[in-house]
């Protein structure tokens, strides 16, 4: 007997461990499991209605509209007349197998989408007939309407939760819409509100009997809230047509708020395409097939672009700030600036006063390169080594919001690039001054920024000093928000009274500088064109391209109501396309209308096309024009 | 020696037989309580599950009187015959194999399929009694002893590689059998220690697990030198050594293989039973919904056919490999309960049987057959109330399925005959 003892022993532990477990589970715990995870308890769902979105003037943007959905849970389906069923539904027996495939993959005892947004005329006709196929059912849902075919790039879109999040989320039900982009999905939780939840028992054959216990568990729905944006859609979508045709971003502020006013993205797309049965195969268009236009690519808030000149009245804050130079220093230009001894070591200047004392004002107006070459090179040259004064002009620079993230309310950002001492450390290996990087004078070189943040840059200098962080959502639920980051000012390092020499050479662009043939009678502009350099590598060679065409404005010049910032890729000059383009702007939202004599300004803009341009950056053309290979 | 008797019920334990009885009975009420449905209400129905399973189990009479019919010499005469069948029909499924589930262990009879690894343990079991039993052979022998591990291995591997690493694993119920007939518990300690190390190193990570063992062994080897002096040391530090690096190899690896080369889904279900992993949804399913089905039973259950989550076919392969869980809700504590106890009475029943068995191979045959059966019970209830992973085998006599009902008949009688057998075979 001694040996069969393991085995008695085991035995007897393993009853008295299974009966011990068997006691917790139904003696102990039998109670407390939460019911939506028991199976005979089925949930309902009471779908709040998602949040309307208005504009900052009360206009309507985003509505709701119902869709219907077919629904399956695959335990539940009986053989069935495959072919009558899609007949009905109107889908082939192909993607008929596919969806099914995929809602057993999913969960075989849940319910799953099987077919997404029905036309409302076979909603009527299938509610009749599909009670015959058991397992299958209609989900009435609500999906988005845009009244205002613009600013997709603001409202973004609403999807389907993905599978993935589906599963570890719990608020989210396979199926189930949410936010993509845009505000939808930075104010995801405003907007959907809360959906309800109706517990309801199910006897053994799977029928509703009654609710379960009594309703205790029972939530009701929490409608979601409403939104209104600080975006003027008419000035938004007057400058949407202004850049039909051109490609690039305008981002307008309201100075003494912080309030975002129109946030344009060129091309863009109308956000009723991705709305309803059609959504498919456009987001595939979108999303997958325009790789050059990228319409889903918000330029405004993720392009990041070198600045060019309008960077020139940072390093003159900062000059001035630092000392180096006051309103009334004078340099002289040389037709362009030697930075070296080196033939090729010349940076050119287009500012036509050559080899005369410049100061400051005519110097940002006729945009010399020379000038701020000299005081880029002071600024650095102040510190007791190039790392350390240019670690002090990135403080600078970065005190204006340039080189991070801004921290505005909208998912998409790049931080763009302010290089600091350590940069060039790396990158040179100490053997670096303040002529390595001239180029940081005047805005090209590594210095990167998006148009949001030129946008705001204006702003500050509007403000003469400080900024509140761009913003677009103005009100939720008919109450102003009240988040400190978008209602306290934030200070830059430079003090007020350096900002006057600034803005009266801004002022200076628009009366007699490069900004001249772009003046809006009666309203004083300050402003400053730029013409940023770039290259691509086509067939694996280096070629310049035509330059960006920038320019940052605000007027009027006191009390500025508006700040902005103009990117049109290879539009040339800046004082050619985004000069008119700015005054435009602001014309039609400070005077509501464009006068008669602006008129001609219009149309050329309107008229204007820069696609033959943008063409010849493609090397075969008609390969991705039918996105083959 | 005298003749054994021409009644072929004589000396049967009739009290196995009861014992027999009540747990397919029972089964078998929970099958019909888990596959019913409102359309099929005919018992005789043999197109729904418990139709079926009534037709298996009426088969089985007939096949326990086969059994019966046989002489107890036969079984051990052809012991090593009916093994090689065996084996044959597990080579034979690789090329005529059905595959059902992604195992490839079925062979395909139009109307039925028979799984053939449900009968091989019962011939597996014949083998080791026969070969333990030969009066030439000497367990201390390593030789011999690896003889036994090649009988129980073969067809182990071969069930492994259909895959069906459920039914492999119940070759390991051998060790029982093994130790009790003189395989030293060493190699018990060891398979426990091992299991152990590999249960903690996944859940802690490798890294925790190797600091604490390390941190151990060092203890305990200071200790030892402590109490033995430098003579310890002499004399064993190359064992210590050994100990180290084999320690380390094997949490390392354990640790490497987890996480890089384990298929993801047994990687989950060791994640969700260890608690790593909350997935009610995906494949935690099963095992919570089937504690969950248990556990709203309450004491006394909620009687026949009213099991909610039961009826609602809430409990994947629920008539299959959890079928515990109907018993459970259907039948309460009261019932799950006495379903344990009924199998621990058979197993106490079959050993003290087995023990008073004059002659070594029944002896060992009985011992084999507790040990299987413990095996399924151990893993098969483990699993349904989750605290076992995932492994698909069935409940002996209660899970649906022909082929293994007549599995574990044919195991059972077989015992029974020996058993009955035993008085004559001076």
């Amino acid at each position: 007997m001694q040996k069969s003892f393991l085995l008695y022993f085991l035995i007897t532990i393993t009853g008295i461990v299974f009966i011990g477990r068997l006691f917790q589970l139904q003696m102990i715990n039998s109670k407390n499991y939460n019911p939506i995870h028991n199976a005979a308890v089925k949930v309902v769902y009471d779908y709040p209605e998602r949040g309307y979105v208005y504009d900052r003037n009360g206009k309507l943007l985003v509505a709701n509209q119902l869709s219907y959905d077919v629904m399956v849970q695959p335990d539940q389906v009986k053989p069935l007349d495959t072919l009558e069923l899609c007949s009905l539904l109107k889908i082939d027996k192909k993607s008929f197998l596919k969806s099914f495939k995929k809602a057993e993959r999913y969960a075989r005892y849940l319910p799953s989408v099987f077919l997404k947004q029905l036309a409302k005329e076979d909603f009527a006709f299938l509610q009749e007939k599909l009670h015959k196929y058991t397992g299958f059912y209609i989900q009435k849902r609500i999906i988005r309407d845009y009244p205002v075919p613009g600013a997709a790039n603001v409202l973004g879109y609403i999807g389907e939760v993905n599978e993935q999040k589906a599963r570890n989320n719990d608020y989210y039900q396979q199926g189930e819409l949410e936010g993509k982009d845009g505000i939808e999905r930075q104010y995801e939780e405003v907007l959907r509100g809360r959906k309800g939840k109706k517990y309801l028992n199910r006897n053994r054959f799977n029928k509703v009997i009654g609710s379960f216990k009594n309703g205790t568990f029972d939530t009701l729905p929490e409608n979601g809230k409403d939104l209104v944006l600080t975006l003027d859609i008419e000035l938004q979508m007057y400058a949407q047509n202004l850049m039909k045709g051109k490609r690039g971003g305008i981002v307008a502020i309201e100075p003494a708020t912080g309030e975002i006013l129109a946030l344009v993205t060129a091309p863009s797309y109308d956000p009723n395409m991705l709305v309803g049965r059609k959504r498919s195969p456009n987001s595939y268009k979108l999303f997958n097939l325009d790789s050059i236009e990228k319409p889903t690519f918000d330029r405004g808030l993720l392009a990041a672009y070198p600045p060019g000149s309008p960077f020139k009245m940072m390093n003159a804050l900062i000059g001035l700030q630092e000392n180096v130079i006051n309103k009334n220093t004078t340099f002289r230009c040389y037709e362009g600036y030697r930075y070296g001894n080196r033939p090729n070591e010349f940076m050119g200047c287009h500012c036509g006063i050559y080899n005369k004392p410049i100061a400051l004002k005519t110097a940002i107006a006729k945009s010399c390169n020379s000038y701020f070459s000299n005081t880029y090179k002071k600024i650095v040259e102040k510190e007791k080594n190039s790392t350390e004064g240019l670690n002090n002009w990135n403080k600078h620079v970065r005190s204006f919001g340039l080189g991070n993230y801004l921290g505005y309310d909208l998912p998409a950002g790049s931080p763009g690039l302010i290089p600091d001492g350590k940069y060039y450390d790396n990158r040179y290996k100490y053997t670096w001054n303040a002529n390595t990087n001239i180029s940081n004078a005047i805005g090209q070189g590594e210095v990167l920024t998006t148009p949001i943040q030129l946008a705001n840059f204006t702003a500050a200098i509007a403000n003469k000093g400080n900024y509140i962080t761009p913003h677009i959502v103005k009100k939720v639920d008919s109450k102003l928000i009240d988040e400190p980051n978008f209602t306290i000012p934030k200070q830059t390092t430079i003090d007020k009274n350096n900002f006057s020499p600034v803005i009266e050479a801004m002022h200076e662009v628009f009366k007699t500088g490069t900004g001249k043939f772009s003046q809006v009678k009666g309203i004083e502009i300050c402003g400053k064109t730029g013409t940023a350099e770039n290259f691509i590598f086509k067939d694996g060679v280096k070629e310049q391209l035509e330059d960006h065409s920038i320019l940052v404005a605000f007027a009027p010049k006191n009390n500025p109501k508006i700040a902005l910032a103009v990117f049109v890729e290879n539009g040339g000059y800046g004082s050619t396309i985004a000069a008119p383009i700015s005054s435009l702007i602001i014309e039609k939202y400070i005077k509501g209308t464009i006068s008669a004599q602006n008129k001609y300004r219009e149309k050329s803009i309107l008229e204007k096309n820069l696609d033959h341009i943008y063409d010849k950056q493609i090397s075969k053309k008609e390969t991705i024009a039918t996105g083959t290979k | 020696m005298r003749q054994e008797q021409n009644n072929i019920f004589a000396n049967i334990d009739w009290f196995m037989v009861f014992l027999f009885l009540i747990l397919i009975s029972f089964g078998w009420v929970n099958i019909y309580a888990a596959s019913t449905s409102e359309e099929h209400r005919s018992l005789f129905d043999f197109t729904t599950k418990y139709g079926k399973q009534l037709l298996w189990i009426m088969l089985c009479f007939p096949l326990s009187i086969i059994i019966l019919f046989f002489n107890s010499k036969f079984y051990e005469q052809y012991a090593s015959l009916l093994y090689l069948l065996s084996l044959l029909s597990l080579f034979l499924l690789f090329p005529f194999g059905k595959e059902i589930n992604g195992a490839k262990s079925w062979f395909n009879f139009g109307a039925m399929s028979l799984q053939p690894s449900e009968f091989v343990k019962a011939f597996t079991a014949l083998a080791i009694a026969k070969l333990l039993s030969d009066r030439q052979y000497n367990f201390k022998l390593i030789k011999n002893q690896i003889k036994a591990f090649i009988i129980v291995f073969f067809p182990a591997f071969l069930v492994f590689l259909q895959p069906d690493a459920g039914s492999a694993l119940i070759y390991v119920s051998f060790f029982f059998v093994l130790h009790r007939e003189g395989l030293t518990l060493n190699y018990i300690i060891l398979g426990v220690f091992i299991i152990t190390l590999f249960i903690t190193t996944i859940y802690f990570g490798f890294k925790i697990v190797l600091l604490y063992s390390f941190i151990l062994l060092t203890l305990l080897t200071i200790y030892f030198i402590y109490k033995g002096g430098v003579r310890f040391l002499r004399f064993n530090w190359l064992k210590i050594i050994g100990i180290y690096f084999l320690l380390g190899i094997f949490i390392s690896g354990t640790g490497f293989i987890y996480e890089n080369t384990l298929p993801s889904h047994q990687k989950d279900r060791f994640d969700i039973l260890l608690g790593k992993k909350i997935d009610h949804k995906g494949i935690g399913y099963n095992s919570y919904q089937s504690e969950l089905t248990i556990s709203s039973g309450g004491f006394t259950g909620k009687g026949f056919l009213n099991g909610d989550l039961t009826q609602g076919d809430f409990v994947p392969e629920q008539h299959t490999d959890y079928i515990f869980s109907t018993v459970g809700e259907e039948w309460g504590f009261l019932g799950s309960s006495f379903v344990i106890l009924l199998f621990m009475a058979l197993l106490y029943r079959i050993i003290y049987q087995a023990e008073k068995h004059p002659n070594k191979f029944g002896r060992i045959y009985g011992y084999s057959l507790a040990s299987i059966l413990f095996f399924h019970v151990i893993v098969n209830i483990g699993m349904v109330i989750g605290l076992l992973p995932t492994v698909g085998i069935p409940l002996p006599f209660f899970s649906y399925g022909g082929s293994s009902l007549w599995g574990f008949t044919t195991l059972l009688f077989i015992f029974i005959r020996l058993d009955a057998h035993k008085n004559y075979d001076f």
